[in-house]
């Protein structure tokens, strides 16, 4: 299954990640070869089989209400490229 | 012997005889480290003072009377998981600034033991790859031959592990990331069974497969390892709440009876000669020692790859979302908004083949395409699980190779990402399955043609009549032994019983030329 460009730019998009044309043109060729093989899983029947998402017998794991220290909003913040009064700083998101 | 020649069982009996100290010792693997791994380049981060450190609290603790599980033994851990203070940098640019303000799980584990951390080695960048050459900062070299890649992505704890640059290892096994490197280059690796191992503090790439492994040069050593980090963590809601054994009770070397599989598939075109020869030889070892061998099959194995790629990227893609150069990381800072800043830290951040990873899982998970890809790969992950269920009906455990051929040659498969993924094509389906899976050493194959190497590497060439380096026993074949879940002690003690009547692990390559 070959990808056109403007698949590679939408699937870049959802992303968020940006790609130069250079690299648009390498996903595309390398990705259609990846999906190619992929393919072969459409031989199987799997209409009766169930997904499985994970291997573990554990569902819905729930622990109890206490309170507990965390991490000090310092070192939460240590990493942080641009912080401003005890938080993260980002750009702004609206006009 | 040399103390960095050590294994971990022999140095704790040397530290609790106090022929030695945790001092000498680890001031003994920073001198190999400085001696050796300007030609391996396993670590990414040496941290000599606050290994000296620990070791000088290790010999405090033993001078008062204290033992513990790995006190005063020196280990390397894959820089994918969080040491408190040292940088985390999964051998990516994106994290190339991040250092972690908490250890994970298994290393308070490793603390508690007395372990000393010498420090942290390289990886294919988010552990995706087979090979190191992923890593945004450089390349591990094969011990064993310069000029190859040591396996990945725990290809920088492998390569440490067998060129004596610590006692014992940390990796983790995705789709084979300490099991093919450990065959690559002649260690004992294991993938224990998912939730087995607390992975509170291994940096996610598909939550999960992921799982925290030992790297040991004997299996004892392997042993002795699980033993400290297999647990229940209530901060990993995927951990298992299962009794956990002394691991090294299962060391014994009697595997009569024992009923052992060969699936068929394992031994399909594309493996290599030398390494089906080695493998099947391994084989015949335990028949001798009285296993019952017979073949078996795992019908859906050739579709363990591409489900593999497409539920292992999908989540891949969904972990990744979070490096946005906002809490931690790389940031681009010339955007002109904040939408645009997303793209081009991760443009500049992530190197080709996360890139290629994100975008495939995002495609795999994406409207239109996720029954087809997605859905369809977690079914067909379930048919994977059911072969391996029914053959643990009849057999105690499955072996056959780790990896299809001896470590490739560096840039050998850098640009073609399918021949790369063939790499791990028998050690993908037991994460898939959520077994359990251990590689350990059984033969070489003597390399065809001794390459020529360019001057200024620093590496003798052949036909002058010196020795060439690390070539003097051909290049490492690995066994997998498969078990089923939480059969971690059978699987130990099969390798236990291969290791004890064979001589591969013993042996070394000759990394430096000897004076």
């Amino acid at each position: 299954m070959a990808l056109t460009r403007e698949e590679v730019e939408h699937i870049a998009d959802l992303a968020k990640l940006g790609l130069s044309e250079e690299e648009i043109e390498t996903l595309r060729e390398h990705l259609s070869a990846i999906l190619e093989y992929a393919a072969i899983l459409e031989r199987l029947d799997t209409d009766a089989i169930p997904p499985t998402a994970t291997v573990l017998p554990l569902r819905n794991v729930m622990r109890a209400d206490k309170p507990a220290s965390s991490l000090p909003q310092a070192d939460a913040l240590d990493n942080a490229p641009s912080t401003a009064e005890g938080y993260f700083q980002v750009k702004a998101i609206l006009e | 012997m040399r103390l960095h020649e050590l294994t971990i069982h022999g140095a704790l009996e040397l530290l609790r005889r106090r022929d030695i100290s945790a001092t000498e010792l680890t001031q003994a693997l920073l001198d190999r480290i400085v001696d050796v791994d300007n030609d391996i380049k396993a670590y990414l981060t040496l941290t000599p003072e606050t290994a000296l450190q620990e070791a000088r609290k290790a010999d405090e603790l033993r001078a008062a009377g204290t033992d513990g599980a790995l006190l005063g033994i020196p280990l390397a851990i894959k820089d994918n998981i969080c040491l408190a203070g040292v940088p985390t940098t999964c051998g990516s640019r994106i994290l190339e600034s991040f250092v972690p303000p908490y250890d994970a799980t298994v290393v308070t584990q490793l603390r508690h033991a007395g372990a000393v951390f010498l420090g942290k080695t390289n990886l294919d960048e988010f552990a995706m790859g087979s090979s190191t050459e992923n890593s945004a900062f450089f390349t591990t070299h094969n011990p064993w031959d310069l000029t190859r890649v040591p396996g990945g992505s725990s290809g920088g704890s492998a390569a440490a592990l067998i060129a004596d640059e610590a006692l014992g290892a940390f990796g983790s096994d995705t789709g084979g990331s300490v099991r093919q490197p450990a065959s690559l280059c002649s260690i004992a690796g294991m993938k224990p069974t998912y939730g087995r191992v607390s992975r509170y503090g291994l940096v996610a790439f598909a939550s999960s497969l992921d799982q925290i492994g030992p790297l040991g040069k004997d299996v004892t050593d392997c042993a002795l390892l699980l033993n400290v980090i297999a647990r229940y963590d209530p901060r990993d809601s995927t951990s298992l709440d299962a009794p956990v054994p002394d691991y090294t009770t299962a060391l014994r070397p009697e595997i009569k009876g024992l009923r052992i599989g060969v699936p068929r598939e394992y031994f399909a075109a594309g493996i290599q000669p030398g390494v089906e020869k080695a493998v099947r030889n391994a084989i015949q070892v335990l028949a001798d020692l009285g296993a019952d061998i017979a073949e078996t099959s795992l019908p859906h194995t050739e579709y363990a790859l591409p489900a593999y790629y497409l539920l292992a990227t999908a989540e891949a893609s969904a972990n990744l979302a979070r490096y946005d150069g906002i809490k931690y990381g790389y940031s681009a800072t010339d955007a002109p908004d904040i939408w645009e800043a997303y793209r081009r830290t991760r443009q500049h951040g992530f190197g080709a083949e996360v890139k290629r990873r994100i975008m495939l899982g995002t495609y795999a998970l994406s409207a239109g395409y996720y029954d087809a890809y997605y859905l369809k790969a977690q079914k067909v992950r379930t048919l994977i699980k059911q072969d391996f269920d029914q053959a643990f009906q009849q057999f105690d455990v499955l072996v056959g190779p780790t990896s299809p051929t001896v470590a490739f040659r560096i840039g050998e498969k850098v640009d073609d990402p399918l021949q790369m993924y063939l790499s791990d094509v028998f050690t993908l389906s037991q994460p898939l399955a959520g077994i359990c899976a251990l590689s350990l050493p059984c033969g070489f194959v003597s390399s065809p043609v001794c390459p020529v190497l360019s001057p200024g590497q620093g590496v003798g060439t052949a036909g002058t009549g010196r020795k060439v380096r690390g070539m003097a026993n051909g290049l490492p074949v690995g066994l997998q032994i498969s078990g089923p879940a939480l059969g971690e002690e059978i699987v130990l003690r099969v390798a236990y019983a291969y290791e004890q009547a064979t001589e591969w692990h013993t042996r070394k390559p000759k990394i430096k030329e000897e004076h």
